[in-house]
């Protein structure tokens, strides 16, 4: 049985004197003439689970994407680990990327290989490929089983993503975002249309994955529920801007308009949703 | 009743003040339409000119990136993409070039008996076949069939985030997906039409037996006209490394280069299938040219 505990950032110092682990400064990015981010500043600690909120075209996929390095930032610094990525070419970038793990929203799993070979698919090839070339295959096939397990799917390693039901998905994408041992994991939007049940057993793998790998993981979702389980701190971006940024508590207790109306829901108040 | 001339007063309006396109006013109006006009289809010409330009350009690129990603090419991406584009194209491509030969033969027979002269026959369909159209129709089939297939594949990858996800993996999508395709169907169209060529011929040959020209005489002629060194089939296959790069390339960047969902899939494959085997078309008559001119008698 899956049991989830919210335990607090035990990965590293959290004192103010501490290098962040990503550090973002003024970030912009726009696309045809349209600016998506407008000035992101933020820092994010080692091991801290930091959820990204906002409404729909608000710019927090975007702000992910550009943390993995999907995307170029059109102005702005953004470092991992101190190193400037914006200015990185697509193959300096793919050193970078080996540090992180990427859950897509749909997974994204590779519909031509089962289960295994999605999972297995990173070790063989990814940027560790060197060490891992002599890797027996038996040791390959019980790293595999061991991380399936920790994703509560043992022994599916047959089966093809078209067999696997939504939640399913997100939790074998998840095993393979792991599969590297990235130091950064982004979720994007991992619960949206999963149930209650499944959702709260992803959020205890979010927990799960912090907690043994100290994992500093940035969660982008709309699910309140969620995001106060899982986040040690919250921003909310609106119009391309921080709006809101502080721990669950200090969100819950904000008085901002804006967030209040974001996170109860109302339909009146300072966000106007484009008919 | 009198009527006053000059009056207006009939009921009918009067007709309008003919324009007199020869006053200064109207003479610099036209010219200054016309001018506009001019500028409107210079700066069109001037954009697909770019257009087309910058098309290349990314063609050019992505064999460039792919040249220098050429050491990560896996043997089993290799062989994959070989069974795709050479193997599993291979019924259709005999199919349709055996029975060019065999149409070949229809239209040789017919004409040359009329003369006496239908010991060429067999010359003429492996000469057609080796030069023409065993390579262009392998290599329309392979834009068709596989090229098609790649650029579906890339392209449902790139809308389900997949791609994404190998850059993610730190993997380099042109490593994974555009090399092995690149260096599949530069080997595999040759080999492909080689097949062909000899489908091809042997499809004449059975249809010209069929009225009555012996298969010794076929092959004989087979052999008197084509090339001793069978520079014939040797040129036609160089043709064909060039429809296979050709191929791999067009359908490679649509995939990648695919965005807005299902319909963006359906759209990116249907415009990488018809650029493909127009550009095999216009390519086949350069390397015609250059290759082939020397018997031109010039």
């Amino acid at each position: 049985m899956m049991t989830m505990t919210r335990e607090d950032n035990a990965c590293g110092p959290t004192t103010p004197e501490t290098s962040a682990k990503i550090s973002i400064r003024d970030l912009h990015y726009s696309v045809d003439g349209f600016d998506i981010l407008k000035g992101i500043t933020l820092d994010i600690e080692p091991g801290e689970i930091l959820c990204v909120m906002g409404l729909s075209g608000s710019g927090k996929s975007t702000l992910t994407r550009c943390i993995a390095g999907l995307i170029k930032p059109t102005q702005g610094e953004l470092r991992i680990d101190g190193e400037d990525i914006v200015p990185m070419t697509e193959t300096q970038l793919l050193r970078v990327r080996a540090k992180i793990g990427v859950v897509f929203q749909y997974a994204a799993l590779f519909d031509s290989m089962n289960v295994f070979e999605n999972i297995a698919f990173g070790i063989q090839r990814g940027p560790r490929r060197a060490e891992n070339r002599r890797m027996p295959r038996r040791e390959l096939a019980r790293r595999v089983a061991e991380l399936l397990r920790s994703v509560g799917l043992a022994g599916i390693e047959r089966r093809m993503p078209a067999e696997l039901s939504g939640g399913m998905r997100r939790r074998v994408g998840l095993a393979r975002a792991l599969a590297t041992q990235p130091d950064i994991v982004l979720y994007d939007e991992p619960t949206s249309g999963l149930d209650p049940v499944t959702a709260a057993s992803i959020d205890a793998l979010i927990l799960a994955t912090r907690k043994e790998q100290c994992a500093t993981s940035i969660v982008v979702s709309h699910d309140m529920g969620s995001i106060y389980r899982v986040a040690d701190k919250i921003i909310m971006i609106y119009e391309g801007r921080i709006q809101a940024y502080g721990t669950p508590r200090e969100i819950m207790e904000t008085t901002d308009p804006i967030v209040r109306q974001f996170i109860t829901g109302a339909v009146d108040g300072p966000i106007q949703v484009k008919k | 009743m009198s009527t006053k001339i000059g009056s207006t007063d009939t009921g009918q309006t009067p007709p309008p003040e003919p324009r007199s396109d020869l006053s200064a006013e109207g003479l610099e109006e036209t010219a200054q339409s016309l001018g506009q006009g001019a500028t409107l289809i210079f700066r069109v010409a001037f954009q697909a000119v770019l257009g087309v330009i910058a098309y290349f350009g990314e063609l050019v690129s992505l064999l460039g990136q792919a040249i220098v990603s050429l050491r990560g090419l896996r043997g089993v991406d290799l062989l994959r993409q070989m069974s795709i584009i050479g193997v599993d194209t291979v019924p259709i491509a005999l199919l349709t070039v055996g029975f060019t030969g065999a149409v070949l033969a229809l239209y040789s027979v017919g004409t040359l008996r009329t003369y006496g002269a239908t010991g060429l026959v067999g010359g003429i369909v492996a000469l057609s076949i080796t030069r023409e159209s065993g390579p262009i129709l392998a290599g329309v089939m392979v834009a068709a069939r596989a090229g098609s297939a790649m650029t579906a594949e890339i392209a449902s990858m790139k809308v389900s985030e997949q791609i994404d996800a190998l850059r993610s993996m730190g993997i380099s999508p042109i490593e994974y997906l555009v090399v092995p395709r690149i260096v599949a169907a530069i080997l595999m169209v040759p080999m492909l039409t080689l097949l062909a060529d000899f489908a091809g011929v042997f499809g004449g040959g059975v249809f010209a037996s069929y009225f009555g020209l012996p298969w010794s005489a076929y092959l004989n002629s087979v052999r008197q006209l084509m090339e001793p060194d069978a520079s014939d089939i040797t040129k036609g296959l160089v043709k064909t490394i060039f429809f296979g790069l050709l191929v791999a390339l067009v359908g490679c960047r649509a995939g990648l280069r695919t965005e807005g969902g299902a319909v963006g899939v359906g759209n990116s494959t249907t415009r990488s299938v018809v650029l493909s085997i127009v550009l095999i078309f216009i390519a086949n008559f350069v390397l015609s040219y250059l290759l082939f001119r020397n018997g031109l008698g010039n």
